[in-house]
């Protein structure tokens, strides 16, 4: 990269996650308004633990090689950098390996040649152990301060990486850098930061692209670019058919932050209480007034998996007008017959294994908490069941089955027969997970818990 | 809508949404319609702590509430009461709990 001072630097963000797909022509548009970097997130713990937990990434092979392809395409014929964070979903190593992969037969197909950077952001148990002894690990609200046996627990833990590690990958000569679990925003402030853009606009521009078009009238039709000075930063979308309005902007920092004024980064905390948002034309909107409060420590967040246990679903439907007028009380009825014959046949009891009964169009997504009354038209009654081993767990469901097919109400004198979705009715579902560190280490050094890997792109075999 | 039923914050709002913030937080959105609509979701004697506590059996301690005039929204953040994708959890993004609060009745002046 060269080294001359800059007087603003232009960061594409082509769609909020990498596989989710943008028209080709907002790509060449990015690249004639100048983007200087592209950066693509790949990965959210939004979507549950699983994908941690299992190392397993939630979106389709096809269509991250569908989005590399363009962006690959397009770093090379601009010379920009391509970075991608969170791979493969989580940012394991198996999640970059799987990125890198991916990176690599595109390149060989299309005859590119990129230097790739891997960096990884997978823990070791032991090494974090020796961090916790040393007081170095703090719990964030709302978790408990940790325990070692949690640390052992998890099948797979990582390290949120900020922008250092991305720099430092790029100042060594990456032309694509396929981070593993970073902020959704350093891979976005990467750039501008190692360019000397200032704190404040650069993180601030990084969390409103973060979702790419999302701070658009219409964010289907592409992501945006933001062009990040020394006072601050202007925004516009990809696509000539949607416009960024000074609303939409400052309502993005509100989208999936519980502070909607101040988020922290490895290295400190943006705060945009005093951020002014202007419409320039259109569709463009300029943001100042973004400051960034460097923290007296570094600190990087840690995420873990375990598993909970293996699950097995069924299902049944319910149309019969009698039982769903007294539906709380049939299943209640469920609930109580599954126990007692689960206690009869296998001998569990209620401590040993776990299951929910969720009343699908009448109260499964909301429980208790549902406003509404009123008896439904239909119900879709999921069984979910939870044991220590998947076995188990079917042989739970198995025992409902008969219930969940002939179960009467109380008041009624002959027996009913459901309406199963599918035959087996039991679905297995592998291991269940959960998420158990909500922690952050205080760092030595901003990189040190990173591994950077360069390799040359060749064929894979 | 019939006479007789009251206003509910949603008649009141552009939009209102309910999202994860992280594995461990849920946080709500009520964007309003305009400063009117505003004034009413935004009035601590309606729509508080102890309100939200009620709507989401959550504790009144954990709960973030931040009023913003100049977009006309109020944001509501609270710790996740069901682990994410635990047995018990039914909403994995948290994309439907914004519904209680939007069918919230507004009360008469």
């Amino acid at each position: 990269m060269d080294k001359e001072p800059v007087d603003f630097v232009t960061v594409m963000a082509p769609t909020g996650m990498l596989g989710a797909g943008f028209p080709e022509a907002t790509i060449e548009r990015g690249l004639r308004l100048g983007a200087d970097v592209i950066s693509v997130d790949g990965g959210s713990t939004d979507s549950g633990p699983y994908y941690l937990g299992a190392s397993q990434p939630k979106t389709t092979r096809a269509a991250v090689a569908r989005d590399l392809r363009m962006l690959l395409k397009a770093a090379a014929r601009a010379d920009i950098p391509l970075i991608v964070g969170s791979c493969g979903t989580s940012g394991t190593d198996n999640g970059v390996d799987w990125v890198a992969g991916i990176v690599a037969d595109v390149q060989a197909e299309e005859g590119l040649n990129l230097r790739v950077a891997r960096i990884y952001s997978e823990q070791d148990s032991a090494d974090l152990k020796e961090c916790l002894d040393a007081g170095r690990i703090h719990a964030l609200p709302p978790a408990e301060e940790l325990r070692p046996e949690t640390l052992e627990s998890c099948t797979h833990i990582v390290g949120v990486m900020g922008h250092e590690p991305i720099v430092a990958a790029i100042e060594a000569g990456a032309q694509v850098v396929l981070a593993g679990r970073a902020t959704d925003t350093a891979i976005a402030a990467a750039v501008p930061l190692m360019k000397g853009m200032p704190a404040g606009p650069s993180w601030h521009a990084a969390k409103i692209i973060e979702c790419g078009g999302q701070c658009t009238t219409d964010p289907r039709a592409g992501g945006v670019l933001a062009t990040i000075d020394a006072n601050g930063f202007s925004i516009e979308p990809l696509a000539t058919t949607a416009a960024c309005t000074p609303n939409l902007v400052a309502a993005h920092m509100l989208y999936e932050t519980a502070n909607p004024f101040r988020m922290r980064e490895p290295d400190g905390t943006l705060d945009v209480g005093d951020a002014t948002y202007t419409a320039v034309d259109e569709t463009t909107v300029r943001v100042e007034g973004s400051r960034f409060h460097v923290a007296d420590q570094h600190t990087i967040k840690l995420e873990g998996a375990r598993i909970t246990g293996y699950e097995t679903m069924s299902f049944t439907g319910i149309r019969d007008p009698h039982i769903l007028s007294a539906i709380d009380d049939w299943a209640a009825l469920l609930r109580t017959m599954i126990k007692q014959r689960v206690e009869q046949t296998i001998g569990l009891t209620d401590d040993q294994y776990a299951f929910d009964v969720r009343l699908y169009g009448y109260n499964a997504v909301l429980g208790d908490l549902d406003p509404a009354k009123g008896a439904p038209r239909e119900v879709g009654v999921m069984l979910l069941v939870n044991a220590p081993d998947q076995a188990t767990a079917t042989a739970v469901a198995k025992i409902a089955n008969p219930l969940m097919l002939h179960l009467p109400t109380p008041d009624m004198n002959y027996l009913p027969s459901l309406a199963f979705a599918t035959s087996p009715a039991e679905t297995e579902r592998g291991p269940a997970y959960e998420f158990v560190l909500h922690h952050v280490v205080d760092s030595r050094t901003p990189t040190d818990m990173f591994r950077i890997e360069f390799e040359e792109a060749t064929r894979r075999d | 809508m019939t006479e007789t039923t009251p206003t509910i914050l949603a008649d009141l709002a552009h939009e209102i949404r309910s999202k994860n913030a992280g594995p461990f937080w849920v946080t709500m959105e009520l964007f309003m319609r305009d400063a009117d609509g505003y004034r009413i979701a935004a009035d601590e004697s309606f729509l508080n702590e102890r309100t939200v506590a009620r709507l989401y059996d959550v504790d009144e301690e954990g709960i973030q509430i931040f009023r913003i005039p100049s977009l006309n929204v109020v944001k509501i953040s609270f710790p996740r009461p069901v682990s994410q994708a635990s047995l018990f959890d039914r909403d994995i993004h948290s994309g439907q709990h914004h519904v209680p609060l939007a069918v919230l009745p507004v009360p008469d002046n």
